[in-house]
């Protein structure tokens, strides 16, 4: 039969506040542990929480970004449940009434776009992390470190909009843009500021009543979303074609093993107990507050592509991967500003630039290379100064000196030669060493052209201009 | 001269005019505990040698010329649900028989901005739960006026401290009638204030919604000091009242002209003693002559407010109290795996009254039966509200007793735990209501102390201490001292 896939995610990220969600603690990734704590994050009898406000303002920000609507009235409550990491063994988090509600979000798969609606965005705080002495199966011991007990989480909820893995992955994708560009996460999978769990089931095609779900763990990175609802597609498709039946439970993805495994079924599922927090007050926010957040909002990835597929003339496709990130749409932007051609600055950002960044594991935040002296070079290049060919040595030298490439064009000689008189004494040279090559050309042998332009370029260091090598080449050999 | 039968206000004259040291007084109280505390039991833990540095500081500064405030040198205690940097606070509870908090309650970091001596802190019944301090996990303290009888609870060690002249004065927490009830017991005056007068921060939780910290004292007047010094916003403290906080000393008037008193008819329950309601119908007698007007009114869903408490109040403590799992601090059992540990630990740590209450709370609040139970509680607890909110369109204090009956025999309820949480029937929807209430003595029956509770507008603190005040003077239960036996 043919299965249609189901999928909603939730997703947790964790905002980029300087201090804790309810106490003065600082949020700081990868200090020595236990050192961000103070007896509020530690829950010690007695303590009562604050709402850090810039909190509720991020999630509102977050909120007015994904195109929900903003509760003037709403509310903490506790969400009940054991678990050494929380030392207070329940979260504080929101149920009822969450701070944002009834959302969108467009994605693009396939060259085409798509609406997943977004259900609710709501605030709570963070657990704390086990360290265990081993694996959590054999461990003798378990440590507890509180650091990250109460940094401020946003959860957002989709609705059940989505169809396949990939619709999956670049969900996950776009919400990280668009947090990215809010400036209220840094939204690292790798250090747990962005996390996702996802509800996945099937039914027949053209059905309505969805199947049994089940709620995936665990998937802490883009590939793992895609990985593990790919195999639980197939997990699923199996149990139903045999005739079986999913079972509602909550299963982890194994990233090593590539699988799914049972964590608890629906009859051991939590009952969380929610209660309004009574520590707090409600949350009241002010409507023309609300309004001064949502004007103060930076250009969103989709109206930033918007825009520089029509400045600049560019393909959505070249568009959309230039303007995932905040940051390198402005490496973009600044490259343009400084004169370079945008189809210039689009390759070159998302060939050598890109390519440099992964394979040395870095944000285009991260680069060596500055815009500045990236659109320093393109100059040379537009100028003639350097051939591109050259322009990709200059690059890996401005890579690893970050050198501007002027400089290293003059240190090294890297000048582009482009005096035909010049040129000319080596083209003969070359002609007269190679005989045959000149009579394969001769013959019909295109190949044998470029043989010769080689060595060219091997006797010029690369410099010589290709044009008019290949020009000289061809008029000399027609002398002949 | 008996320096600890004296109030604050008293001893703080005697501090100003040279007549006597703090370490004087201090002495005399530490004396009263070394005589009377083997058979009253009002302390958890004493602070003897801190409560003589501080005194001799105090002492200091007065022979500096400096200015002391009213509390300053003044013997007071505390119960121990507030949390002390350095001092063990236990709750008296077994799970937290250790437990040292790193750091000071809101209340704490106050008085001691007023120079307070602290002698030590109280017994309660454990995490505030129950109405006798028969429910501590240490021991039951005595009351006395009568030893065999209990000194009511939960804050019954502050209130039998401070009529056994083992404190001046002393602070309880107040949920459900915690403060009043022991205090009517006890003959002493205590006040709940309004819900968010008084910071929680570092009160240990027991219902957050209802928790409430006031003073218990000898008189009206000691009452408005102590209240003075604890009162105001906290930022701490999410829930507390920004607004600010009158003197309250300037309340201390004999003056009811025009005060209208509301007597509600639903509060004189059947098997109230009937030298109760006598006592309180006297006192309304003695205020009307003296000028105050009164009417019956009627709060009809009084009877339902005992019940919504007994849901809301678990409900709340079944979560508030969670966290003493033995993972971070209190008493560990280990066991096999976390789950083990937990179960001895909680198992072991907390008494019968604490788990009876967090099953009540965490069955009212689960799946199922959340709307039927606590959902419910909370409709009446509105419902509670608004019958205050219709009296006080009405009148300006409602004026009831402040328990059914006298101070019981310890033991005369222990197995009976319904008619123990009726000790508090007149008491709790005040807490549901969130609005101020004073015990004060009003009277003996059979040699034990009686209370009269006065209840009133949120923040209406002043115009409760008015009314007691002028109460007060009118009669002298309030200088009558415990007889401790042949002490």
């Amino acid at each position: 039969m043919d299965y249609e896939v189901v999928i909603g995610l939730e997703v947790h990220s964790e905002l980029k506040t300087h201090s804790k969600i309810f106490c003065g603690c600082s949020t700081q990734f990868g200090s020595e542990q236990n050192t961000n704590v103070c007896p509020v994050c530690l829950g010690m009898p007695g303590v009562l929480p604050v709402v850090n406000e810039k909190v509720v303002e991020f999630a509102v920000r977050a909120g007015l970004a994904l195109n929900c609507e903003i509760l003037p009235f709403s509310k903490f409550d506790r969400k009940n449940y054991y678990y050494p990491d929380l030392p207070k063994n329940y979260q504080t988090s929101q149920y009822d009434l969450p701070i944002a509600l009834n959302g969108y979000l467009d994605i693009e798969v396939g060259g085409e776009t798509k609406r997943i609606g977004i259900t609710r965005i709501h605030m709570e705080e963070d657990a704390g992390k086990l360290v265990h002495a081993g694996t959590i199966s054999n461990a003798d011991y378990t440590l507890v470190d509180y650091n990250r007990t109460g940094v401020p989480l946003i959860e957002i909820v989709s609705e059940p909009d989505l169809r396949s893995p990939e619709e999956a992955k670049a969900y996950l994708e776009k919400i990280k843009s668009i947090l990215e560009y809010l400036d209220v996460s840094d939204c690292k999978m790798e250090e747990g500021s962005l996390r996702c769990d996802a509800n996945i089931s099937l039914r027949p095609r053209g059905t309505e009543p969805f199947g049994t779900k089940s709620e995936i763990k665990n998937l802490n990175s883009f590939r793992a979303v895609q990985k593990g609802l790919e195999y639980e597609v197939e997990r699923q498709t199996d149990l139903l074609e045999e005739g079986g039946k999913v079972v509602q439970e909550t299963r982890s993805w194994d990233d090593a093993a590539g699988v799914t495994v049972s964590l608890r079924s629906k009859e051991q599922a939590h009952d969380y107990r929610y209660l309004p927090e009574p520590d707090l007050v409600p949350i009241v926010v002010d409507p023309s507050w609300v309004e001064e957040i949502r004007s103060n909002l930076p250009e969103l990835p989709d109206e930033r592509k918007k825009r520089m597929m029509e400045t600049h003339g560019l393909s959505s496709y070249d568009a959309s991967v230039l303007t995932a990130s905040r940051a390198q749409a402005e490496y973009f932007d600044a490259l343009t500003a400084q004169g370079v051609d945008a189809k210039a600055a689009a390759n070159w950002v998302m060939g050598e630039v890109a390519k440099h960044l992964n394979s040395n594991g870095l944000t285009i935040a991260q680069c060596p290379v500055s815009a500045e002296n990236l659109a320093g070079m393109l100059t040379l290049v537009d100028k003639g100064t350097i051939s591109h060919k050259i322009a990709k040595t200059v690059f890996e030298e401005m890579w690893t000196s970050g050198k501007a490439a002027e400089q290293i064009v003059r240190e090294k000689g890297l000048v582009q030669i482009s005096d035909s008189s010049a040129i000319i004494g080596i083209v003969d040279a070359v002609l007269a060493a190679n005989p045959q090559s000149v009579a394969d050309f001769q013959a019909g042998k295109e190949r044998a052209l470029g043989f010769l332009v080689g060595q060219i370029m091997k006797q010029t260091k690369g410099r010589a201009n290709p044009e008019m090598v290949n020009t000289l080449l061809k008029e000399r050999i027609g002398q002949m | 001269m008996e320096l600890f039968k004296l109030t604050a206000h008293e001893l703080h004259q005697k501090l100003v005019n040279k007549e006597v040291s703090s370490v004087e007084i201090t002495q005399s109280v530490l004396g009263r505990i070394d005589a009377v505390e083997d058979k009253v039991q009002s302390y958890v833990n004493q602070t003897r040698e801190l409560a003589l540095a501080k005194a001799r500081q105090v002492d200091e500064k007065i022979k500096k010329g400096e200015p002391i405030s009213p509390l300053a040198g003044i013997p007071g205690a505390i119960k121990d649900n507030m949390c002390t940097k350095g001092i063990k606070t236990t709750c008296s509870s077994k799970i937290l028989e250790n437990f040292v908090a790193p750091y000071d309650a809101t209340v704490i970091e106050k008085l001691t901005e007023q120079d307070m001596v602290l002698m030590g802190k109280t017994n309660l019944d454990e995490f505030a739960m129950g109405g006798s301090t028969e429910n501590s996990g240490f021991f039951t303290s005595h009351n006395p006026w009568d030893l065999d009888r209990v000194p009511g609870g939960s804050s019954g060690g502050s209130a039998a401290a401070v009529a056994a002249g083992e404190a001046i004065w002393s602070l309880g927490s107040d949920t459900g009638g915690s403060i009043r009830q022991p205090a009517a017991y006890c003959g002493t005056v205590g006040m709940k204030p309004t819900y968010g007068r008084v910071s929680r921060y570092g009160l240990v939780a027991f219902a957050s919604s209802l928790d409430q910290i006031g003073p218990i004292v000898r008189d009206v007047t000691d009452c408005a000091l102590v209240m003075n010094a604890i009162c105001g916003y906290d930022k701490k403290d999410s829930t507390s009242i920004n607004s600010p906080v009158p003197d309250y000393t300037k309340a201390l008037q004999v003056d009811v002209k025009g005060l209208k008193i509301g007597l509600p008819k639903e509060y004189f329950v059947r098997g109230m003693n009937p030298e109760v309601e006598k006592a309180v119908q006297k006192a309304v007698d003695q205020l009307v002559a003296l000028g105050a007007e009164y009417q019956e009114v009627s709060m009809p869903h009084t009877e339902y407010g005992l019940s919504a408490y007994y849901l809301i109040a678990p409900a709340e403590a079944s979560s508030n109290l969670a966290r003493y799992d033995g993972v971070g601090y209190g008493m560990r059992e280990e066991g096999d795996d976390i789950i083990a540990m937990y179960k001895k630990t909680r198992s072991k740590g907390f008494g019968a009254e604490v788990k009876r209450r967090i099953m009540l709370g965490t069955y009212a609040l689960s799946s199922g039966y959340y709307d039927a139970y606590y959902m419910k509680a909370l409709k009446v607890r509105t419902l509670v509200k608004r019958d205050f909110d219709r009296a006080f369109e009405k009148v300006d204090v409602l004026i009831t007793p402040t328990a059914p009956s006298p101070a019981f025999k310890i033991g005369a309820m222990a197995n009976d735990p319904l008619a123990m949480y009726m000790q508090d029937v007149c008491t709790i929807p005040v807490n549901l209501a969130g609005v101020p209430g004073i015990s004060l003595p009003c009277g003996f029956v059979d040699g034990m102390p009686i209370g009269l509770q006065i209840i009133g507008k949120p923040l209406g603190e002043d115009t409760l201490l008015r009314a007691a005040y002028t109460y007060e003077q009118q009669n002298d239960y309030h200088k009558r001292f415990a007889p401790l036996g042949e002490v």
